[in-house]
């Protein structure tokens, strides 16, 4: 019987149907915790399902690119949702038909301040060459950062990782620093939020209100668009 | 909703054939989500901002982005095979993160909410 039980999981293992799975079914289960937690952003459910997905890796000893031969079918759905992001930018760009060089102004200089601001204090700190390209785009959001990180020569998967820890910390300690500076304007709290920290730092925004919601989301593509064409140009 | 699909699809790849044509530094699908959206503003000024986005269009991308955080998991999960890298740079990257992303925060706040004031 043992001897069966042995047979079923090194089949299963191997099977690319496995990896397919497993990413699945640990995102499922970190989605209900997130929504549980009334989606906090220390609940991020990206954050968990690498977490439980990285700890079952390493106790079943399964590698990464056997892994990654089941969970490639999720990876490639990348690009065109990248694409798909054309949509919601749209609708955000047609929200804010005034002010726009206002918006273009403050999105440039964040972008500026986010990318240049992780290079130069990775390299003052000490990073090596790749880890410095892998932080360079972990403001934007995580398509479009590990399209760049790959140009750039850093690692897209130490990419995506950075972007949520990004998004986190954004959320997390952006509306303090915002009502520290006296910053109250919706729209300016919208843009900072999507600019610098993404989909998560927009989902915040639109707790605080639709009109930072809709800001934080063209901030988002339009901060996601200016960095990949700065900052390979730049590197 | 397939067409629409495959539309998404087409454009990833005729942004990736442009990229690589004209050796653009730039990834492949921002620069077939700028083209999508330079076609939406185009029929928006035909059809009308509201009637800009197909219905099928509207349900691939809601659908597809709806669990675009799914998609980033498998990626995500190679940073296990870079955990030496990640304790040997905690430091550096802990400070960059952080340091940068207050900064962005910060600038970007403050200077939209000084031109906003201006009529």
């Amino acid at each position: 019987m043992m001897h069966g039980l042995t047979d079923i999981w090194v089949y299963l293992a191997r099977d690319p149907l496995f990896g397919l799975t497993l990413t699945v079914l640990a995102y499922l289960a970190a989605d209900v915790v997130y929504r549980r937690l009334k989606m906090h952003p220390l609940a991020n459910p990206v954050l968990w399902s690498v977490v439980v997905l990285g700890l079952v890796l390493a106790g079943t000893g399964i590698s990464y690119d056997r892994y990654f031969q089941g969970a490639q079918f999720i990876h490639v759905l990348l690009g065109p949702a990248t694409v798909a992001l054309a949509v919601p930018l749209y609708r955000a760009l047609n929200m804010l038909r005034s002010g726009w060089p206002g918006v273009a102004v403050a999105l440039l200089a964040s972008v500026l301040v986010a990318s240049l601001g992780a290079i130069g204090l990775g390299i003052a700190f000490g990073a090596g060459d790749t880890t410095v390209a892998s932080l360079a785009p972990k403001s934007v959001t995580t398509p479009i950062a590990m399209g760049i990180s790959e140009r750039i020569g850093g690692l897209p998967s130490l990419t995506a990782v950075l972007v949520i820890l990004t998004g986190i910390l954004g959320a997390v300690l952006g509306p303090s620093v915002l009502n520290a500076l006296g910053v109250r304007n919706p729209r300016a709290r919208g843009i900072a939020l999507g600019a610098a920290a993404h989909g998560i730092g927009t989902a915040r925004a639109f707790n605080e209100s639709p009109e930072a919601g809709y800001a934080a989301s063209l901030a988002m593509g339009g901060a996601g668009v200016l960095t990949a064409v700065v900052l390979p140009i730049l590197w | 909703m397939l067409s629409m699909l495959a539309l998404l699809l087409v454009f990833q790849l005729a942004g990736e054939a442009l990229c690589h044509a004209l050796a653009l530094p730039v990834p492949g699908p921002v620069v077939g989500m700028v083209a999508l959206v330079l076609v939406l503003i185009a029929r928006g000024i035909w059809v009308g901002p509201d009637a800009a986005v197909p219905p099928d269009l509207e349900r691939v991308t809601s659908t597809l982005l709806g669990h675009l955080s799914l998609l980033f998991v498998p990626a995500g999960v190679g940073v296990t095979t870079h955990l030496a890298l990640l304790a040997s740079e905690a430091v550096p990257i802990t400070v960059a993160l952080v340091g940068s992303t207050v900064a962005a925060i910060a600038v970007a706040g403050v200077l939209m909410a000084r031109l906003e004031r201006r009529p």
